[in-house]
């Protein structure tokens, strides 16, 4: 079983493979991620404000969204972005279409960690903002939502962490990303087991640099005084 | 003429009084009529002077913290009439000027601080003069170091609020309240989450304050601090003041049984 892995062929083949990967997770894996998780963060603040806020309508429609997109899978949503809008005229590029089911998607969960770290700050901390005359928004602004975002720092990681993965799922609507790298060079050389594994592994290198990350990220924010 | 006044402040808590918070799928549409009603504040009225330290004595449940809050506005009464420096103020139906204009003129301290976990001392002295009143900074925090060094922590200028202890942290609060140079200072509880040592600290400088002429409006239970240091002392129960009278007639010749009864309890403790 081990000369699969050894075999002089294979080590090529591996060793060819390796750049193609690792650009293709550079140049799309990691740029669908992060601009995706951007807007996304957007979304999740915004979200999580008017229902924190209890704006009336805008709370319902708030709801809504992360009602339907928590309900349906992430890869239906990319089908109905990338192959379904064509249909009622909208077109869009894969990219695109990829960062808006990630965003929209993302945003959803992203939304209810927020909402959990917003309520989680005490009131007393809107009420000493109020008595220095400070506005609902200033008070927002300063004070409540960078606790929250403190408080929503392990959560929002593995968030991201799970994005990374998930943008595997844009090979289905043609974004030549990492995974989809891996599966060209397996179709083409008929080595299934190596090349998937050195795309696993490539993921785990991606997701154990944006741990260290958090990890480095948490103990600033610490040694700050700031928890 | 009176500094501040305040009548006939009214108000009444229900168990459904917070919207949104069981308003979930779960909400059930008749649960309302079960709702349970409470009376806090049945008609409050009170008069305050310039320099005067007033303070509120009551047992627990008798309104006097929720009475504080009505005068700033952090709950809203269901009648009341507020007329601070000659401006008067309408406690139950106010907009969001009046309260903003009511709340540059006065400061309030917090029995649990309430400081801004994420701000140093200095800067939570400095937030509402820069963010609120515009204040250029090198100015802000000029006058934050002088109301550091007022209350004895120009020393811990830099220290976040969880790096102080309770004393410290509502002296930060105390120098807090005294940056937006306010009218009068609500107090409520300020000692009552501290212990023996650390309420010290904290009272001497509310003494140094009453010294100074800062008008002051203390819900405390610091018989001490009512009977030396305030000018004035309340007795509120069951949303009632009950009497009011210069501290030193209040405490040797109460003129109310429910008062003398009141006393007598206190004095074991003393």
């Amino acid at each position: 079983m081990f000369e699969a892995f050894f075999s002089n062929r294979t080590v090529s083949v591996l060793a060819e493979a390796l750049p193609r990967i690792l650009t293709a997770g550079l140049t799309m894996t990691i740029p669908l991620t992060l601009v995706s998780f951007f807007f996304a963060m957007i979304i999740a603040v915004a979200v999580a404000l008017v229902q924190y806020a209890n704006v009336p309508v805008l709370r319902q429609i708030a709801r809504f969204y992360i009602w339907v997109i928590r309900g349906t899978p992430l890869l239906v949503q990319l089908f109905i972005i990338f192959y379904g809008l064509p249909s009622v005229g909208i077109m869009l590029d894969a990219f695109p279409a990829a960062v808006i089911a990630f965003a929209f998607n993302e945003g959803a969960y992203c939304a209810e960690t927020m909402r959990g770290a917003l309520e989680s700050v005490p009131q007393g901390q809107l009420e000493a903002g109020y008595c220095v005359g400070m506005s609902w928004w200033q008070i927002m602004r300063r004070i409540v939502l960078p606790q929250a975002l403190r408080t929503a720092v392990p959560a929002l990681s593995n968030s991201l962490i799970g994005m990374i993965k998930d943008t595997s799922l844009a090979s289905n609507i043609t974004v030549a990303e990492l995974f989809m790298a891996g599966q060209r060079v397996a179709a083409r050389t008929y080595i299934f087991l190596p090349i998937y594994c050195e795309v696993a592994v490539v993921y785990l290198l991606f997701c154990t640099v944006i741990t260290k990350l958090q990890a480095l990220l948490e103990r600033r924010l610490n040694a700050h005084g700031f928890q | 003429m009176a500094m501040l006044e305040i009548c006939n402040v009214q108000k009444t808590f229900r168990t459904d009084a917070k919207p949104g918070l069981h308003a979930g799928i779960f909400h059930r549409p008749g649960a309302r009529k079960a709702a349970h009603e409470l009376q806090v504040l049945r008609g409050v009225d009170l008069t305050v002077e310039k320099g005067d330290v007033v303070a509120i004595l009551g047992p627990s449940g008798s309104g006097k913290t929720t009475l504080l809050r009505c005068l700033n506005f952090l709950e809203t009464a269901d009648a009341g009439q507020l007329i601070l420096d000659g401006e008067s103020f309408d406690l139950a139906h106010a907009n969001r000027a009046d309260i903003a204009r009511l709340r540059k003129k006065t400061a309030f301290v917090f029995q649990n601080y309430n400081l801004f976990r994420n701000k140093t001392a200095l800067q939570n002295v400095t937030e509402g003069l820069i963010v609120a009143r515009r204040m250029p900074k090198e100015q802000a925090d000029a006058v934050g170091m002088k109301m550091l060094a007022k209350v004895g922590l120009a020393d811990r200028a830099d220290s976040y609020p969880r790096q102080l202890s309770g004393g410290q942290q509502q002296r930060v609060a105390i120098a807090r309240a005294l940056a937006s140079d306010p009218e009068i200072i609500y107090f409520d509880e300020p000692t009552s989450a501290l212990d023996p040592e650390l309420t010290g600290e904290v009272l001497s400088v509310m003494r140094q304050l009453a010294e100074e002429g800062m008008t002051m409006l203390v819900v405390t239970h610091e018989m001490g601090f009512a009977r030396n240091v305030s000018s004035k002392t309340v007795f509120m129960e069951n949303g009632v003041v009950v009497e009011q009278a210069p501290s030193r007639q209040f405490f040797a010749d109460p003129k109310e049984e429910r008062t003398r009864e009141f006393l007598r309890k206190i004095a074991h403790t003393e």
